[in-house]
């Protein structure tokens, strides 16, 4: 019970000293006894406090905004406004490391120019001597709306005549602009092989139909940003962010500044899921700083956080799968609708690539939409758009099953993906544990394990998520003592810290606890892109292993140096120099660090990559067991395990937690979480309280498998971990609720009222025995 | 013309003990025991999720109870003793709760760890053997978002031991 060491299933020979150990992470002391800084604690001399107006409306023009009073109040410094940021060009882009931004929406997003888009959208910042002056200062402003009527939901914003958000949004139409005024912003499609043929000769097909609902990352620390603009021109902001770099180039694109004059200093995290990749009040802190001369500090309420910052979009997704006579998967066909928010970038790209990613299917075609509405601009959450069409192909799988009377789980196996398939977006496959997860999850002991008692019912469900790559740095200084300072440009927000250290010691033969990590801020590394996509341990953690063997081919000179002989008759193996033929001569790394100082100086290696995108990536299954109360339509979760690929598990511990919490989150999304909204647009539950993310009272321990399957694409054999375990949950569960109790949930969350109601479809409200 | 605002009725002078040391400072009736805490105080240990008493990041204890301090007005601890987490720690070490988060890779972004040990600590000052149901009870209160709570549970049963024995 204690242990909380999961199990291991490794597919993979390789042995390793430092790799696969449980080391405490480096930060951990002070962050069990509060020294570790995070956003929020920045505090600094003369530092004033910022509040920001937000829209109370879903949608309206904004005719005129008076901040007279507000700026006579006393101890209220500053009153900012769109007016205050430089005009954009219309068609302004800037990459963000993710893919390009029109800098026009980002900006619009930060200060509303003269629309609001969204109930909570941002109007005017106030800098005062304490923040509730700053509240009090909120109070006087006036804003004249012109009240606009709203759509909020993907399907409404999609009819023909329903109200325009922008009035100069155009469709682009699989690639080419349509010149036609809508709020499809753009329609995509995906084909393989020949999918109306392969439907139409299957030998039996099945089809499903969601509905899914805004949810939130709901992390615990709210979003935060203190930023001071000195006289000489330079801005430093102090910000809880997945990637300073990333917010440095927002910040230069919204503000009209050079990145070079702009220092993001990444403070600790408490969470981010994707929320904290863009920036919110970075830039009215900036501004507010600019014309005061003071640092100004703000952070968001937990309103503001649900309101004002990217749920993942709500959607509506269509899903139709055929089988041959043996269940064989012969076609599929997805039509997938985004609500982007405020403004177009949905990540349903991603849904299109994720949604038939679990199986072999030779003829495919996706049709995908991303659609604005008024609701907070979207942006990623944990393999973004993958937990949305899991639950719709994972519903199918199941009803194909029934249909053909085979185990659903057998016919997830008989279909999984395998290195070499060619997935519906035209990627190729290496080599995957998509198979290998589905067969660990079939010989588990708890899929074994049969499960008894009314209203009982177990589901299995599969998901995936990339490993995106992307670009890191690492820098690496010896010390004379043999420790190794190593500075990285990935923010920490789970451990990477620490799996990025035993990556460097690993290579040099050191332990985890000779290397000193942190995380540098935009003046002291080089570009690294954002914590997210799965990619810290994989791409920085390669990056820290690239910085190794610089340090190696230095140090390997030194000992030559020393021992006065050419370099090729070094070599160096398991933190030890020795000398090919003369067994005399050996060094170890911590001897020859106390030599450096005599043998030219310090030594410093760096090590940065840029891997491509869509070299494995990795698959979670779930086994879930639960019990359905007919009377309320509780459920209740009884045991859960998750079984999900990590190629080479760096930090098991970490791992496990990585897919412990995406578990959890996806339970969440599952059964409660939500945003309300009225028909007027308004969040009617943006409380930690109304919006009910699971507490420890509503779950049982997460099992885990780690399975591990070697990513050829990466030293270590390395696959991210971060996000697909957040893909399989509702659909399990909602398999498992159809198998307790026969109700079919097509919409998420999977509440109480809707499983009554359900039951009720199935003309069912008494016990049926678990299947 | 300036506006006088809410705040100019005045400071409060609250004298208190914060982790076994006597403070005193001056706040306004509005400001919570958390804003004093952490922008007057500098025990930034204490974190805010929601300012409105549904997170528990801001978890302290007060005269030995267990409070959310974002709930609390700070004039209200005039003469109560307040121990936030920077008072966890003992002379020769960390608290075993501490350890045992550390040991069993409880946290992840950490924001909720100090409110999970005071709670936690609370919980065992006055059940030094919690069931594991107990300890999800106590700590329905706390808010992670990162880690699915099973490493917290596990730790906090772990520590448990140790502080018995
Ligand atoms: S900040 Fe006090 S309970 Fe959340
Ligand atoms: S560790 Fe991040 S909220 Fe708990």
């Amino acid at each position: 019970m204690l242990s909380s060491h999961g199990e291991i299933r490794s597919f993979g020979d390789e042995k390793y000293k430092v790799v696969g150990t449980r080391p405490i992470r480096h930060d951990g002391t002070d962050k069990v006894t509060g020294r570790a800084v995070y956003g929020g604690d920045t505090r600094l001399p003369g530092m004033l406090y910022g509040q920001v107006l937000r829209s109370p409306h879903a949608h309206a023009r904004i005719r005129s905004i008076d901040s007279s009073k507000a700026e006579a109040l006393d101890g209220v410094k500053s009153v900012v406004t769109a007016a205050d940021l430089p005009p954009t060009a219309s068609d302004e882009m800037v990459d963000l490391g993710e893919g390009p931004a029109r800098v026009k929406f980002m900006r619009d997003n930060i200060l509303a120019t003269d629309k609001v888009l969204y109930r909570g959208h941002a109007v005017a910042g106030v800098a005062a001597t304490s923040p509730h002056i700053a509240d009090e200062a909120l109070s006087l402003i006036e804003v004249d709306y012109e009240v606009l009527p709203p759509v909020v939901t993907v399907l409404e914003a999609m009819k023909e005549g329903a109200p325009l958000i922008h009035e100069d949004l155009t469709t682009m139409e699989l690639g080419e602009d349509t010149d036609k005024n809508s709020n499809i912003a753009s329609h995509m499609q995906h084909t393989l092989g020949d999918v109306e043929q392969a439907m139409a000769g299957a030998h039996l097909t099945a089809e499903f139909e969601v509905h899914t609902s805004s949810v939130h990352q709901g992390y615990i620390e709210p979003q935060n940003a203190t930023a001071f603009w000195n006289q000489d021109g330079m801005l430093t902001i102090w910000t809880s962010t997945q990637g300073a770099f990333t917010a440095q180039r927002q910040l230069g694109a919204i503000l009209g500044v050079p990145v070079a004059r702009i220092k993001v200093v990444p403070q600790e995290i408490g969470g981010g899921f994707g929320g904290k990749i863009p920036v919110y009040l970075e830039p009215v802190a900036s501004l507010l700083s600019r014309q005061t001369g003071h640092p100004v500090k703000l952070i968001m309420s937990r309103a503001d956080v649900f309101e004002a910052t990217g749920p993942t979009p709500g959607s509506y997704i269509r899903v139709t799968m055929g089988v041959d006579s043996s269940g064989k998967l012969v076609a599929a066909e997805a039509y997938i609708a985004f609500e982007a928010g405020g403004y177009p970038g949905s990540p349903v790209f991603a849904a299109a690539m994720c949604v038939f990613a679990c199986y072999d299917i030779p003829n495919c075609l996706v049709d995908f939409y991303d659609v604005v509405v008024n609701k907070p601009r979207s942006f990623a959450y944990r393999a973004p758009g993958s937990t949305h069409v899991a639950f719709a192909v994972e519903k199918v799988m199941d009803e194909l099953a029934a249909k053909l009377g085979v185990d659903a789980l057998e016919l997830r196996i008989q279909n999984a993906a395998t290195e070499g398939m060619r997935r519906s977006d035209g990627i190729v496959y290496p080599r995957i544990g998509c198979k290998e997860c589905l067969e660990v999850a079939r010989d588990h002991d708890h899929f074994k394990t049969p499960l008894e008692g009314p209203n009982r019912g177990r589901g299995v469900a599969v998901g995936y998520w990339f490993n995106i790559g992307f670009k890191s740095s690492v820098t690496a200084s010896v010390n004379n003592d043999g420790s190794v300072n190593l500075v990285e440009g990935s923010t920490d927000i789970g451990g990477t810290r620490t799996s990025i250290a035993m990556q460097f010691a690993e290579t040099l033969g050191l332990a985890a606890e000779d290397i000193n990590p942190s995380v540098g801020d935009t003046s002291a590394i080089g570009y690294t892109d954002v914590t997210g996509g799965s990619r810290v341990t994989y791409a920085t953690g390669w990056a820290a292993y690239e910085a190794a063997q610089d340090v190696k081919a230095q140090m390997l000179k030194r000992v030559a140096m020393v021992w006065e002989v050419e370099d090729d008759e070094v070599e160096f193996d398991d933190g030890v120099f020795r000398h090919k033929t003369d067994a005399s001569k050996s060094l170890n790394f911590k001897e020859l660090a106390a030599k450096l100082d005599d043998t030219g100086g310090p030594v410093v290696g760096n090590g940065s990559v840029d891997p491509a995108a869509g070299v494995g990536g990795s698959f979670c299954v779930n086994i879930v067991d639960l019990e359905v109360d007919p009377e309320t339509g509780k459920v209740d979760i009884l045991r859960f395990t998750a079984i999900q690929d990590a190629g080479k598990a760096i930090h098991p511990s970490y791992v496990e937690g990585q897919m412990q919490g995406g578990s959890v989150q996806g339970i969440g999304w599952g059964l409660n979480e939500e945003y309300f909204f009225t028909d007027e647009g308004r969040m009617a539950n943006s409380s930690f309280l109304d919006y009910r993310i699971p507490t420890t009272l509503d779950l049982p321990m997460i099992d885990t498998v780690i399975v591990e399957v070697p990513n050829p694409g990466h030293p270590f054999g390395v696959r991210g971990v971060g996000e697909a375990s957040i893909a399989p949950p509702p659909a399990a569960i909602a398999c498992a609720i159809k198998n307790a109790v026969g109700a079919q949930l097509c919409v998420l969350p999977m509440r109480p009222d809707r499983i009554l109601a359900a039951l009720d479809e199935a003309g069912d409200r008494v016990s049926v025995a678990a299947g | 013309m300036i506006e006088r605002t809410l705040g100019d009725m005045g400071k409060i002078h609250v004298q208190c003990v914060i982790n076994g040391d006597e403070k005193e400072f001056l706040c306004e009736a509005r400001e919570s025991l958390l804003e004093v805490l952490r922008e007057g105080l500098g025990f930034t240990g204490t974190k805010e999720g929601c300012n409105d008493g549904n997170c528990g990041a801001c978890s302290v204890t007060l005269d030995g109870v267990l409070v959310d301090s974002c709930l609390v007005l700070a004039v209200e601890v005039q003469g109560r003793e307040i121990t936030t987490v920077e008072g966890l720690a003992i002379a020769d070490g960390l608290h075993p709760l501490q350890q045992k988060f550390l040991e069993h890779a409880s946290l992840q972004c950490g924001i909720c760890t100090p409110g999970f040990l005071v709670a936690s600590k609370a919980l065992l000052d006055q059940n030094p053997d919690p069931t594991e149901h107990q300890v999800r009870h106590w700590l329905a209160g706390n808010l992670c978002r990162c880690t699915g709570y099973d490493k917290i549970v596990r730790a906090v049963l772990d520590a448990a031991e140790t502080v018995r024995s």
